[in-house]
This record gives C-alpha cells, sequence and structure tokens, in this order.
C-alpha cells in the first residue's frame, strides 16, 4: 500500500528511471524485501494513468528504463497529504496469538506451552534483528529497531498473559 | 540432565526456602563454557535466586551447584569468597560501585583484593576505560558519573580479572533503552573477546535477544529451554 507512495516521495526528490527508483527503494524501505521489477513499472504506470506521474523525456533506445518519470502537482498533493496523516494506530486486538491461546483453554491443549515456543520463536527473530542492528547502517538499525520494538510488545503480551492463564481458562470455559 | 564435560556451570534439583516460602523447588540450568545465557521468568519466580546459587552467594537447601566440576555448594564460606573474587564477575542493577573510590580505583579492586600490587592494578583497570568508551573518567567518583557512565564501570570493574563467569542480574534496569543497548553491546563483545561464560538475569527481551539462548524460570523451577525446544 505505502509503495505507490513511497514512489511518489521518491519522484518528488528528482525525477528518475524506474531502476533508480528500485534500487532506492531497496536501500532506504525494501530491505529483506526487494522491490519485484515488474512491480515498479506496473505501479509507474498506474501512477500514469491516475495523472500522478508523467513520463518525462525519453531517452535514445529501448526498453522502460529509458522513461524518466517526473510528479505531478496531484502526485505531490496525494505525497503531502499522506506524509501529514497519522497512520492507523491499529490495536491487532485479534490477533493469531490470542486466537491460538483462547482456542488451546478451550480444547484444554497446552496453552502455557504455546505460550513458550511463541517466545522463543519470537526471541530467535529479535537475536537475528539484533545481529543486523550490530553490523549495519543506521538505516539498517532503526529499521531493525522498528521489529524489535514490536516484537518486544508482543512478548510483554506474552508474558502477561502466561501469568494470567489460569483465570483466561475459568472465563473461556464458564 | 545430561553429563557434559564443557559446562561450566550446573545447578542440578537446586531448592532453597527463605522461611516457609519456597523459592527454588528443583531448579535445574547447565551452561557451557563460553556460552551466554538469559534467565527470564516473572517477578518472584525466582530468576535471581537461581543465580545467587549458581554465583555462590547463597547456600541451597537441597540440590548441586558446580563450577568447572567442583561443588560450589558445599564448599565452606572462605573458599566460595575466594571463588567469587578470582573466578567471577558481578554486575548488578544499583549501587555498585564503592563511592568513596574513583573510577579507576574502583575497576581495580578485583585486582587489589586478589593481591595485585596498586600500580600494575591501576595500569590494567586503565586499560579498560578506552574499551568500553570511558576514556577521561578514570578520576572520577560514582556521584559524578552518569548512570550508563557507572554501569560500564561496574562492567570493566566486573571484568577486569577475566573471570571465568559474569553474572549479571538485570544490569540495564535502571538505564534508558539507548544507554542500555551501550551496555548491553559492550557486555556481549567484551565477553565473546574475552571467552567469559555469562548468565543474565533480566525481564526485558532486548536484553534476553543478546544472549545465545534463554531459559525461564516459573514457580522456581526451570520450565523451558525453549531455544532448544524450538530446535528439536
Amino acid at each position: 500500500m505505502t509503495v505507490p507512495l513511497a514512489l511518489l516521495g521518491l519522484l518528488e526528490r528528482e525525477p528518475s528511471h524506474g531502476y533508480d527508483l528500485k534500487r532506492d527503494y531497496d536501500t532506504y524501505f525494501g530491505r529483506g524485501k526487494p522491490l519485484p521489477p515488474g512491480q515498479v513499472y506496473s505501479t509507474l504506470s498506474r501512477l500514469a494513468r491516475d495523472g500522478k506521474v508523467v513520463v518525462g523525456e525519453v531517452e535514445a533506445g529501448t526498453g522502460p528504463d529509458r522513461k524518466r518519470y517526473v510528479i505531478t502537482d496531484l502526485g505531490a498533493t496525494e505525497l503531502e497529504t499522506w506524509l501529514g496523516a497519522p497512520a492507523d494506530a491499529e490495536p491487532h486486538l485479534q490477533t493469531v496469538l490470542f486466537t491460538k491461546v483462547v482456542l488451546a483453554l478451550m480444547l484444554g491443549r497446552d496453552a502455557a506451552g504455546y505460550l513458550d515456543i511463541q517466545r522463543a520463536a519470537h526471541l530467535q527473530r529479535m537475536r537475528e534483528l539484533t545481529e543486523i542492528r550490530r553490523g549495519g547502517s543506521l538505516v539498517d538499525r532503526l529499521l531493525a529497531d522498528h521489529g524489535l520494538f514490536h516484537l518486544e510488545a508482543d512478548l510483554r503480551w506474552i508474558e502477561q498473559t502466561a501469568a494470567r492463564l489460569g483465570a483466561l481458562a475459568d472465563e473461556v470455559n464458564s | 540432565m545430561s553429563e557434559r564435560d564443557d559446562f561450566i556451570i550446573e545447578a542440578r534439583d537446586v531448592a532453597l526456602s527463605f522461611g516457609e516460602t519456597p523459592a527454588l523447588r528443583g531448579a535445574n540450568l547447565a551452561v557451557a563454557a563460553g556460552e551466554i545465557v538469559a534467565i527470564m521468568g516473572p517477578s518472584g519466580s525466582g530468576k535471581s535466586t537461581l543465580l545467587h546459587c549458581l554465583a555462590g552467594i547463597l547456600t541451597p537447601d537441597s540440590g548441586e551447584v558446580r563450577f568447572d566440576g567442583r561443588r560450589v555448594d558445599t564448599m565452606r564460606e572462605t573458599e566460595r569468597s575466594t571463588l567469587r573474587r578470582d573466578r567471577f564477575g558481578f554486575v548488578f542493577q544499583f549501587g555498585q560501585l564503592v563511592p568513596e573510590l574513583t573510577a579507576a580505583e574502583n575497576v581495580a579492586l578485583p585486582l587489589l583484593l586478589g593481591g595485585a600490587r596498586r600500580a600494575e592494578a591501576l595500569v590494567r583497570a586503565g586499560q579498560w576505560f578506552g574499551r568500553l568508551g570511558l576514556d577521561g573518567l578514570q578520576g572520577r567518583r560514582s556521584g559524578e558519573l552518569s548512570g550508563g557512565q557507572a554501569q560500564r564501570v561496574a562492567l570493566a570493574r566486573a571484568l577486569v580479572a577475566e573471570p571465568g563467569v559474569l553474572f549479571a542480574d538485570e544490569p540495564t534496569g535502571s538505564l534508558d533503552s539507548l544507554t542500555g543497548e551501550q551496555v548491553m553491546d559492550l557486555l556481549v563483545a567484551s565477553a565473546r573477546e574475552q571467552g567469559t561464560t555469562v548468565v543474565i538475569v533480566t525481564h526485558e527481551p532486548r536484553v534476553a535477544a543478546c544472549a545465545d539462548r534463554e531459559v525461564v524460570v516459573r514457580d522456581g523451577k526451570v520450565t523451558s529451554l525453549t531455544t532448544e525446544r524450538l530446535a528439536s
């Protein structure tokens, strides 16, 4: 969902070829999940269709990389609006974690064991992100931090829930 | 628990009560040489008590604690005191530095207590200030250090005598997240460099994520060797 807006942002910085946009997107936003080249060009086509970018000078030669894309006023306005609006503060109230715990309790399964395994899985991922932060650039470190803080929030919930499993079992089985 | 020669420290079926209140009820933990292990668990679960038993600070009512194959729980107090001074390092959450001493003297303390000459001890202590980003702070007293600086001085003091095991109990608990992270990065890097085994009690997931594996203490028992379970 943020890919078109990220590309608009990169284009507001300067008109660019699709190849340059992909490179910059992967450098700053796509760590571990690079943008497929096809998605770059299909997104640019949609942005052009909707009047948010135009194709500027076309350099000699063939292929999509010869096109230089330029953001329009409409595109710049959409980008400005998006940058100023808060992202949804998603509460994730019905998470997979919660559903598994409640179902385990309802079915008399080992909910505490599930939480232990989930804790280990979260900590394993946190270890990987911690390694990334140790050797990485500031961009890598801040991206890893984002993941670490979210996983940490989940872990706090896991500990809280583990401490209240008895009461939760009473409630869901009453 | 399996028998392994490379476990440097072990608790076997350790139980300890404070009056009528059981703190540990048969806890088992074995840590390999050079390993960094985090002990997690809710408040009051017994994780700090387990660490204190492993470190020979507390004596269990039953069970065994072994360091390098030797029984710690049956040692005389003088012997345990020597073991703690010569082979173990400690980092706690609060108030570890001797306020009357300078930072350099605090770091040199384990060497001085071990019989090193003052000049030699201060030289060895001084080497840690650069390693831990504390250059220029050698002459300050604890009241003149920030929380992060004081904790790094405490870390230097814990490692200066090149202990076999570093015991850390909530070492970043009184620090903000950025400072805590710096302290943990230095702790892990220094321990790896020296090959020091680390046992660290923490309730903070980010601290536990710096360890090679974590164990969870609940109701006085090590209830899950979770990383091992995940890998199996």
